[in-house]
């Protein structure tokens, strides 16, 4: 996972609220048993048209954006469905930061794991944006994660939130696997108090289809 | 000691609310500035969103913790003409043979395709007794806030979190706020849970319950069946919330009972006495609060392209020129136009082609019979399709043994195996481009049901009506 510090980038606008999982990486594209791949399908229905070719008109697909790690979104990206397959579309594609007001929150917490930065600006804030690349498509933002601020180049500076674990992965560009690893023997304890406690554990790996009786369902 | 220890987990001072206990008992550490540390106990896996994270482990070379706290099954990716992994494409047979292999390598029991309990995840876990009360349920799927029908805390997660789970058996989480929708008043004819669902979400929005944990309540809920009350979960992440909870009562102790995985004798005994305190404390604080009378709801259909988009089935489309938010305007003739629907037109009558009823939404026992009850010695309009696709073979048997297979094969319907479906359009069933439906599952996104297939979303009891009417109908005017 690359390492997440300062990025200095043209803003892509895709200006619209409520972009589902599903638009940007559709089921079809799912198929898969690596993340090999996956920006092919990003936006695959906004991006192709019917044949398969891209469409020129959509932001992702114009060249003055080549090359461009941010996308500037509205309110609620990345609602619906819990597949990770969008940040690494996302990802793989190129995108390093994704501008909103606000994120659905599977999206964020699986992009935060994959390098890829939610930041959540005000409303006034996001509006400045989008005038800014109204009037200067080419206008290029800087986020500096360690000090936490978004900038513009004529004056236009805002800091953002993020917690202090998810900006420590970031910045190292680590998954957060390695502190459960870690903690491992407070979960084993845990289980153990569960046990002592009487808390009735099942377990899937009895079988209970094995015997035929069981197959009558009620 | 360890029994003590335990106990003081939930020794709390305050009201509390449901949420809060179960969060609490599972806590397993908290260090500042970190999220905690919450120990999972149940983690249902299916092949879509597994493979990457068996991938992860194999690389670590770490295993997989807990076998016998993890479930797995197929259903998005899986045929449901035949059992043949060849009447899927290529891609989805190596899906499903990866997912064979993964669980034999890392021992994690599977109900493959030949097994008898496969099905949509989220209907197998509450149809097996896995699923219950107090619990922390998680699965690589959004729709995993069903199980919060029982009173369990169940979520969605990505695939890192996935292989977190199967690594540590915990998972980081940030604490999410509460809401509590209060449900009044009498369900009218015609009406269920789903249209409750829709009611809600058209009113809160999509977003509306982004960083919350949902707990409903009120009258109508508890006089709601459990697969009624998993349909209103189901949705909650349609709102944007995480989990939907339902406090359990003796209806879900009633469900439970006797089900293969539930507690038996003495710790069906100990078990129940644990799960009676689990409910919200009279005067415990939520974050908001929400009260929806039902008394006067008409049954809920889609019109648009997310599942905020809805109306009640007797009024009109919506005519963008009268919303005064510009971007929700543009949002709407956006949805419009890829709808291909005229404002102002009424509801009923809208044009359909195919009618979809399943899903982890609605494809249990008592949707089947819900629509059944209408199609009962009817036919579905001419050249329309209907397909029947029930949640799990389980609920397939079950339907075939009441005849509802029969009712819906001899209304000209198809009667097909258990999986996910036309709901994500993953296995080859699904919409062609232009083609309108009105499906029982969860999304109505562009695409989802197949590439230009649009789709409204309704209950099995208007997707029944219109399937007789060949249009949008309302469920009332077949009800006698």
């Amino acid at each position: 996972m690359q390492k997440f510090h300062i990025i200095k980038s043209k803003m892509i606008p895709l200006l619209q609220n409520d972009i589902d999982t599903d638009q940007i990486i559709p089921a079809r594209y799912l198929k898969v048993t690596d993340k090999n791949g996956l920006a092919d399908g990003l936006f695959a229905g906004w991006r192709y048209n019917a044949s398969g070719d891209e469409k020129p008109e959509f932001p992702l697909n114009q060249t003055i954006y080549e090359g461009a790690e941010i996308l500037l979104t509205g309110d609620n990206f990345g609602c619906g469905s819990s597949r990770e397959h969008a940040p690494w579309a996302l990802v793989q594609w190129g995108i390093r930061t994704i501008i909103s007001t606000s994120f659905a929150d599977i999206f964020r917490n699986n992009a935060l794991k994959n390098g890829l930065l939610t930041l959540e600006v005000s409303i006034p804030d996001h509006e400045q944006l989008m005038e800014a690349i109204d009037n200067k498509p080419l206008i290029e933002a800087t986020i500096d994660l360690p000090n936490q601020t978004l900038s513009l180049p004529k004056g236009f500076k805002t800091e953002f939130m993020i917690d202090a674990f998810s900006k420590k992965c970031l910045k190292e560009g680590i998954d957060p696997l390695g502190y459960l690893l870690d903690n491992a023997d407070l979960v084993n304890s845990f289980e153990q108090d569960q046990k002592m406690a009487g808390i009735y554990r099942v377990t899937t790996s009895s079988d209970y289809y094995a015997n035929d009786s069981n197959l009558s369902n009620r | 000691m360890g029994s003590l220890k335990f106990f003081k987990r939930f020794k709390v001072n305050s009201p509390t609310t449901l949420f809060d206990k179960i969060w609490e008992s599972h806590c397993v550490y908290q260090e500042d500035e970190s999220p905690a540390i919450l120990f999972i106990d149940l983690h249902l896996v299916h092949e879509v969103t597994s493979p990457q994270a068996f991938n992860g482990l194999r690389e670590k070379g770490l295993e997989v913790r807990s076998p016998d706290r993890t479930l797995a099954t197929m259903d998005h990716s899986t045929p449901t003409v035949d059992l043949e992994k060849t009447s899927v494409d290529k891609s989805s047979q190596l899906q499903l043979e990866r997912m064979e292999a993964n669980c034999l390598e890392f021992g994690v029991p599977l109900y493959n395709l030949d097994h008898p309990g496969r099905g949509i995840v989220h209907v197998i876990g509450p149809e097996i007794g896995l699923t219950q009360p107090g619990m922390t349920i998680v699965c690589g799927d959004s729709h995993t806030s069903t199980h919060g029908a029982f009173g369990a805390l169940a979520f969605g997660i990505g695939t890192s979190e996935v292989e977190h789970v199967l690594a540590t058996q915990s998972l980081l989480q940030e604490r999410p706020k509460t809401m509590l929708v209060e449900f009044t008043g009498e369900l009218p004819s015609g009406v269920t849970s789903k249209d409750l669902i829709l009611a809600l979400i058209k009113e809160i929005g999509i977003g509306g319950g982004v960083g919350f944990v949902i707990e409903y309540d009120g009258d109508s809920v508890r006089s709601l069946n459990m697969d009624e009350r998993m349909t209103l979960c189901n949705m909650s992440i349609e709102a944007g919330a995480r989990a939907g909870l339902i406090s359990p009562d003796q209806i879900t102790f009633d469900y439970l009972k006797g089900r293969p995985f539930a507690p038996k004798g003495k710790d069906w005994i100990r078990s129940l006495s644990q799960w009676q305190s689990l409910r919200s404390d009279q005067g415990a604080k939520f974050d908001k609060r929400i009260q929806i009378d039902i008394g006067n709801l008409s049954p809920m259909i889609t019109f648009g392209t997310n599942p905020e988009m809805g109306a009640a089935i007797d009024s009109t489309i919506p005519d963008p020129a009268e919303e005064s938010n510009p971007v929700r305007q543009a949002s709407l003739s956006k949805a419009l136009e890829y709808m291909d629907l005229i404002p102002g037109e009424p509801l009923i009558g809208q044009k359909i082609d195919v009618v979809f009823l399943g899903s982890c939404t609605n494809g249990r026992m008592s949707d089947l019979r819900s629509a059944a009850s209408l199609l009962k010695d009817q036919k579905i309009a001419p050249g329309l399709k209907m397909l029947v696709v029930p949640g799990s073979e389980s609920v397939k048997r079950q339907a075939e043994q009441e005849g509802l297979n029969k009712i819906f094969l001899d209304a000209g319907a198809e009667w097909r195996y258990s999986g996910c479906s036309m709901c994500l359009a993953m296995n080859g069933d699904q919409l062609s481009p232009g083609q309108y439906a009105v499906s029982t599952s969860n999304r109505n996104f562009e695409g989802r049901q197949g590439v230009g297939g649009r789709t409204f979303l309704a209950s099995p009891l208007t997707a029944a009506a219109s399937a007789l009417a060949g249009k949008i109908a309302d469920p009332r005017d077949f009800i006698n």
